[in-house]
């Protein structure tokens, strides 16, 4: 606790002057009833902007661009009732992509909890499953507390979001304080077990085939940096999940890219030959392993995670270490042999040459990959890429050149269509030297179209690239495939004009349809700062492949 | 043996009792049980009192033992009012003795 003179303050002044103290300058989130009172204390803050979201929905993805693309926490704002629910969504993404944020919400007043009052809703009851705690505050006094709790726990450990609901009485209640507590701060993890760490040191320097495995807690954790010292030091072949990648930049001679349900045919037959996975920060997810059973089957497992409710949880690792990754692989490298490994990747370099990602059309624009490596060849590595979820997201991810953590934004664990646009916009207004694109799809958008608005408003630095196939591509991907070709409610009927859409909100626009040089028209659009929405048709038969069918065995792909 | 637990004996059900020291405010139980109700796991004893000077309570839990107990204790764990969880067998007496007023 900080001394500090005493001075009475309302429950939202106080709110407002914790958070400066946690260092937050920019909360996107929408007013209404209940959360007026700290509206009206936030107007007079010097230190935080508000960032006024046409969805709150918006808001909170908004909190997780900024929060994903810098590491640190964020947080958004909603009102109680419809403005807590519309923000739900964007809570549960944070927490299957263990994004660290900090959702406030307004309630109604104490005393009128519980009576279905006008805009009430359960809040702190909805989101239990979805968060990694939360709080319904109940005197201004323990804002004190809970505020800086609220940070400490979004951000330490396995990160998290965390919401804090305040009844409209506690916002207006003032108290006297006097003492300040210190901001929420990420708390050290727990030392990893040494034993453990070198069993797993023997067994990398035993192996004759193993593969590194990382997964975004290696990017959460800051350790990307000693992933790749690990790979290179002890000559491990590594694959990333989506949520890794950038951790080690795509195109190092040891990476194999993204692994699974659309990793490349290379990539899946390397893990199906390894005698050993080093899994790091990654949790098994069933989009990354296929059938649990046919996963790796001749591999020793060593899982290292910083929840402990991971290891073990899909598959029994032979060592299982806790603790914080960018630690546990910092003391893990000293104790790793160098080792050149001439025959496995001799072996891996096979598979690559043999069964390498196959990406048609990459030199041509008008098709999905070239599109991407046209995009590509506007920006450099400073830019941040963020997806909606989709087809598009799936081409991105694999033919997008990947090469820093924190580059890649995109809604991984629960697959968010309508992610990437607030996304994108949270990121470029927490780093606005940056260009942020966002790679969308025509059903993706339509999703949070709405913060076409804010972004014009605040011009935000964003380059939306909509690939636009009149329908919801994956579903339309797996009728094909797996359903008989019976396509049902997945092409739409009636198209909006999205370029006459943008610039109703203020955008400038770009067709490529029409343009006669595509590449020069995409590079003379990036050169232009601010808000810009580039429309691109793909035909709606252009699939992602390989993909292995739900439920099958990652070697069995379709498509090479 | 009460009838309760004869029931689920007689099923040849293994049971688990777990013991939770956690903070005592509105909504720790919610977490908890939220925990288990989400993944359609029963919970088919619940008792919990306060201890000591009220700050914290003991929740005790009667639970089929089945693969997925050890995942739910480590997610019991990890939640932030929980301060510490105990495994003990279905031989532990505390519903043995509550038992009775069930009958």
């Amino acid at each position: 606790m900080s001394q500090d003179t005493t001075e009475t303050l309302t429950g939202s002044q106080i709110v407002v002057r914790l958070l400066e103290r946690q260092g937050i300058r920019r909360i996107p989130g929408i007013p209404g009833g209940a959360i007026l009172p700290f509206y009206d204390a936030l107007s007079q803050s010097k230190l935080i902007e508000h960032v006024l979201t046409r969805h709150e929905q918006g808001a909170g993805f908004m909190a997780q661009g900024a929060a994903r693309a810098t590491g640190e926490v964020a947080v958004c704002l909603a009102t109680s009732g419809p403005g807590a629910t519309n923000l739900l969504t964007a809570i549960a993404d944070a927490k299957l992509d263990s994004i660290p944020m900090v959702a406030i919400t307004g309630q109604v007043a104490t005393s009128l909890i519980g009576t279905d009052a006008f805009q009430e809703v359960d809040a702190y009851g909805l989101t239990i499953p979805i968060t990694k705690h939360n709080f319904l505050v109940s005197s201004a006094q323990e804002l004190l507390e809970v505020i800086p709790k609220a940070f400490r726990i979004a951000a330490s450990g396995r990160p998290g979001p965390v919401l804090v609901d305040i009844p409209k009485d506690v916002q207006n209640e003032r108290i006297e304080v006097t003492e300040w507590p210190e901001p929420g701060r990420r708390d050290p993890a727990a030392e990893a077990d040494a034993e453990s760490i070198a069993a797993a040191a023997a067994m990398i320097n035993a192996a004759q085939r193993p593969i590194l495995y990382l997964g975004g807690g290696v990017v959460h954790s800051g350790g990307s940096a000693e992933a790749v010292q690990l790979a290179e030091k002890a000559s491990l072949p590594t694959v990333m999940t989506l949520m890794a990648l950038g951790a080690m930049p795509v195109d190092h001679a040891l990476s194999l890219g993204m692994l699974g349900m659309h990793g490349a045919r290379c990539t899946n037959l390397a893990l199906d030959e390894c005698d050993l996975l080093i899994a790091v920060g990654a949790r098994f997810d069933d989009r990354a392993t296929g059938k649990v059973a046919a996963f790796c089957p001749g591999a020793k497992i060593i899982h290292i995670d910083i929840d402990r409710a991971e290891l073990d949880k899909i598959k029994t690792a032979h060592v299982g270490i806790r603790g914080d990754v960018k630690e546990v692989l910092g003391r893990l490298l000293p104790q790793v042999k160098q080792d050149l490994r001439t025959a496995w990747l001799g072996r891996v370099g096979e598979l690559k040459s043999t069964c390498p990602l196959q990406t048609p059309g990459a030199d041509d624009p008008r098709t999905p990959y070239g599109l991407i490596r046209a995009v590509a060849e506007c920006v450099d590595d400073e830019a941040v890429i963020a997806t909606d979820v989709g087809q598009h997201q799936m081409w991105v991810a694999q033919a997008y050149p990947l090469r820093r953590p924190h580059q890649w934004l995109t809604s991984g664990g629960l697959g968010t269509m309508g992610f990437g646009l607030p996304a994108a916009i949270g990121a470029a207004m927490a780093q606005p030297e940056r260009t942020v694109v966002c790679f969308t799809g025509d059903g993706s958008i339509l999703m949070n179209i709405q913060e076409l608005a804010t972004a014009a408003e605040e011009n935000a630095n964003v380059k939306v690239v909509l690939m636009n196939n009149a329908s919801l591509g994956l579903v339309f991907q797996q009728q094909t495939l797996f359903y008989g070709e019976r396509i049902f409610s997945s092409k739409f009927k009636g198209v909006p004009d999205f370029l006459k859409i943008a610039e109703g909100f203020g955008w400038q626009t770009l067709d490529l349809d029409t343009a006669s040089d595509p590449k020069a028209a995409l590079q003379a659009a990036f050169a232009v700062r601010g808000p810009m929405f580039i429309h691109a048709s793909i035909d709606r038969h252009e699939q992602v492949l390989p993909m292995v069918a739900p439920g099958a065995a990652n070697k069995d792909m379709i498509g090479d | 043996m009460n009838s309760i637990t004869k029931k689920h004996h007689d099923a040849g059900q293994a049971h688990a009792v777990l013991e939770l020291d956690v903070n005592n405010h509105a909504g720790v139980m919610s977490h908890i049980v939220g925990l288990f109700s989400r993944r359609a796991y029963n919970v088919e004893g619940i008792l919990c009192m306060p201890v000591g000077s009220g700050k914290t309570s003991r929740i005790w839990l009667t639970v089929n033992e089945d693969a997925r107990l050890e995942q739910m204790i480590r997610q019991i764990e990890k939640l932030e009012d929980v301060l510490k969880v105990n495994r003990h067998g279905a031989a532990h007496e505390v519903f043995d003795r509550v038992g009775e007023f069930f009958r």
